[in-house]
C-alpha cells in the first residue's frame, strides 16, 4: 500500500488514529517479547532463547573457521608474564614432581599417562599472541610447548573418527571445560609448559596448561590433570554458569 | 440589532491545512525498532564493560571523569551480570545489525537519502542552525528538503555511528576470524575503545535528539507514528497542484 504524498485533514485525522493503534500494539507486542525472553525457562542460567542464539553464533563460526587462518602475532619484545586471573582448580596442593597427566577415551577408559618430559620431547613450538580474557582485557603473551595436534597424533590409533570436543580438567577436578576439536588440532593451540621462555608459574598453570589464541582465557585450562576425548561437548565450567560455551575468538 | 453568524462548521471553511508525507512506512517501522535496539545494546552492553572498566575520560594524566562510578552500576544494575550482558549483546546484535542494514538498503532504494545527505555547505549550515537554537540567532535558517543542514549532517552521521558500531563490535567479537577488521581498528584493544566512544557518542545523540523532538512540537512527533505531518496551506497556494509543468515536475519527483 502506498503512501499519498499529500492527504488531506480529515484523512490525516482517520490515520493519526490508526497509526497510534497500531504503534501501541507493536510497542505492546514488543514489551510482551521482551517479558517472553525474561522468563524463559534457563538453560545453564540464562534464558533458553539466549542460549540457542549462542548455539546459532557457535555453528555459524564454527562454519567460517579456516584451519590455516592464524591469530595476529607479535614480537616477543611486546609480550609479558600473563597477569594472574582467577585460581580455580589451583587451590589444593601440587606436587609437580610427580605431576601425571592422564588421557581417556569417550568412553571413559584410560588410554594413557604422561610425566612432562613425554609432552617436551614432542616438538618444541612458541607463540607470542594476544591473550583475551572474557572480562574484556587483552595482554601480548608468550606461550612455549607442545601443540596439541602433536599430542593427539599419538592417539589418533585409538580414537574413533567422531571426536567432536575435547575436555580438560585440573587434578582436583576444580575447574573443567570442553573445547571442540577444530580449535584443539589448530597449530596455535599448545599444551603449554614455557611462559616467555621461563617455566610457567603455578598460578599460571604449572606444569602444564593449554594456550590458544583462538578462545578466550576461561577456555585455557591451567594445570592440566586430565584430557578427555569426546565424541559431543562435556562440562564446562563457566559454560554451566550462564557463559557461551563455545568462547571463540 | 444584528446577530454574528456562528462560525460555521471547519468542514465548511475552504481547507487551511494539509498533511504532508513526511517519513515513510518502512522509515517509520525501522526507527522505532531501532529504539528499544539501541536501549539493549547499550544495557547489555555496559553490564560487559562492568567487568573491565577501564576507561576514563582527562587530559595529560588528570582524570576528570572515570566510567563509571559504583553507584552507577548499582542502581542501573548493571554490576556482576558480565554473562547475561554477553547473551543479550551476542543475540540482540543481530537485529541491530539487520535492522540497520534493512534501513541503509530502504533508504537508498526509495531514493530518500537525497533527503539526508548534507553536502559541502552542510557544515557552515550546521552552525547556522547551531547558533539559531541556542538562540544566539535570530533569522532561522532553511531546510533544504525536509531537513535543515545540521539535520542532514547529524542523521548521516548517527548512520555511520552505528556501522561503526556493528564493525567495531564484530572487531572484537570475533578478532582472530575477522582479522583484517581488527586490523584496520588498531587492534583489539584500539576497537574496544573505538566501540565505547561509539556507544557515548549514542548516548549524546540520543539527548540532542529527545531535546529537539520536544522543541519541534506535537505535531513533529507524531509525524514519526503517522507519516504525515501537518502543515498550514499558504494563502496564495491553490489547494490543488495547477496544471503547469513546474508543479506536474514536483509531483512527479516524490
Amino acid at each position: 500500500m502506498s503512501e499519498k504524498p499529500e492527504i488531506s485533514v480529515e484523512a490525516y485525522r482517520q490515520r493519526t488514529r490508526r497509526s497510534l493503534l497500531t504503534g501501541g500494539a507493536a510497542a505492546l507486542a514488543g514489551l510482551f517479547g521482551w517479558v517472553w525472553v525474561q522468563k524463559q525457562p534457563e538453560t545453564h542460567r540464562i534464558p533458553t532463547v539466549l542460549r540457542k542464539g549462542h548455539e546459532f553464533n557457535e555453528s555459524l563460526w564454527t562454519e567460517l573457521f579456516r584451519e590455516n587462518h592464524q591469530a595476529r602475532t607479535f614480537d616477543l619484545e611486546a609480550a609479558s608474564i600473563l597477569r594472574v586471573n582467577g585460581r580455580r582448580g589451583l587451590r589444593s596442593e601440587i606436587d609437580l614432581d610427580n605431576w601425571q597427566l592422564t588421557v581417556r577415551g569417550p568412553d571413559g577408559a584410560e588410554l594413557g599417562r604422561h610425566v612432562l618430559d613425554d609432552i617436551k620431547r614432542l616438538p618444541y613450538h612458541e607463540m607470542t599472541i594476544e591473550h583475551k580474557c572474557i572480562e574484556g582485557w587483552a595482554q601480548i603473551t608468550n606461550w612455549g610447548g607442545a601443540r596439541f595436534s602433536d599430542f593427539m597424533q599419538l592417539y589418533e590409533n585409538q580414537l574413533p573418527d567422531n571426536i567432536s570436543h575435547v575436555y580438560l580438567e585440573t587434578p582436583d577436578g576444580g575447574y573443567y571445560v570442553s573445547v571442540d576439536v577444530q580449535t584443539m588440532r589448530h597449530k596455535q593451540t599448545l599444551l603449554a609448559y614455557n611462559n616467555l621462555g621461563e617455566p610457567i608459574s603455578e598460578l599460571n598453570g604449572a606444569p602444564l596448561r593449554l594456550a590458544t589464541p583462538l578462545k578466550y582465557g576461561i577456555k585455557q585450562l591451567k594445570r592440566i590433570g586430565e584430557i578427555q576425548f569426546l565424541t559431543e561437548t562435556g562440562g564446562d565450567f563457566w559454560g554451566e554458569r550462564g557463559y557461551d560455551w563455545y568462547a571463540g575468538l | 440589532m444584528t446577530f454574528h453568524h456562528p462560525p460555521p462548521d471547519e468542514t465548511e471553511q475552504p481547507a487551511t491545512r494539509k498533511a504532508v508525507l513526511k517519513h515513510r512506512r518502512g522509515s517509520r517501522w525501522m526507527h522505532w525498532i531501532n529504539f528499544p535496539l539501541i536501549v539493549i545494546m547499550v544495557w547489555s552492553g555496559l553490564r560487559i564493560y562492568w567487568a573491565e572498566d577501564v576507561y576514563a575520560f582527562g587530559i595529560l594524566g588528570w582524570e576528570w571523569f572515570k566510567f563509571f562510578p559504583e553507584s552507577f552500576y548499582e542502581t542501573l544494575d548493571l554490576n556482576r551480570r558480565l554473562a547475561r550482558g554477553l547473551a543479550f549483546h551476542f543475540n540482540f546484535a543481530w537485529l541491530f545489525t539487520i535492522n540497520g542494514l534493512a534501513f541503509v538498503v530502504y533508504t537508498w532504494r526509495t531514493g530518500e537519502w537525497r533527503e539526508l545527505a548534507p553536502n559541502r555547505r552542510s557544515l557552515s549550515g550546521s552552525l547556522d542552525v547551531l547558533l539559531h537554537d541556542l538562540r544566539i540567532r535570530k533569522e532561522e535558517p532553511p531546510k533544504r528538503g525536509r531537513y535543515n543542514e545540521a539535520q542532514r549532517l547529524t542523521y548521516s552521521l548517527v548512520i555511520l555511528l552505528g556501522a561503526l558500531a556493528i564493525l567495531s563490535g564484530f572487531a572484537i567479537f570475533k578478532p582472530t576470524q575477522v582479522f583484517p577488521l581488527t586490523w584496520i581498528l588498531g587492534g583489539y584493544t584500539s576497537a574496544r575503545i573505538i566501540h565505547f566512544t561509539v556507544t557515548l557518542a549514542f548516548i549524546l545523540f540520543f539527548v540532542v535528539h529527545i531535546l529537539q523532538v520536544a522543541r519541534a512540537g506535537w505535531r513533529n512527533f507524531t509525524s514519526m507514528v503517522t507519516g504525515y505531518e501537518l502543515v498550514d496551506i499558504e494563502p496564495d497556494e491553490p489547494d490543488e497542484p495547477a496544471e503547469s509543468p513546474k508543479s506536474a515536475e514536483e509531483t512527479a519527483d516524490v
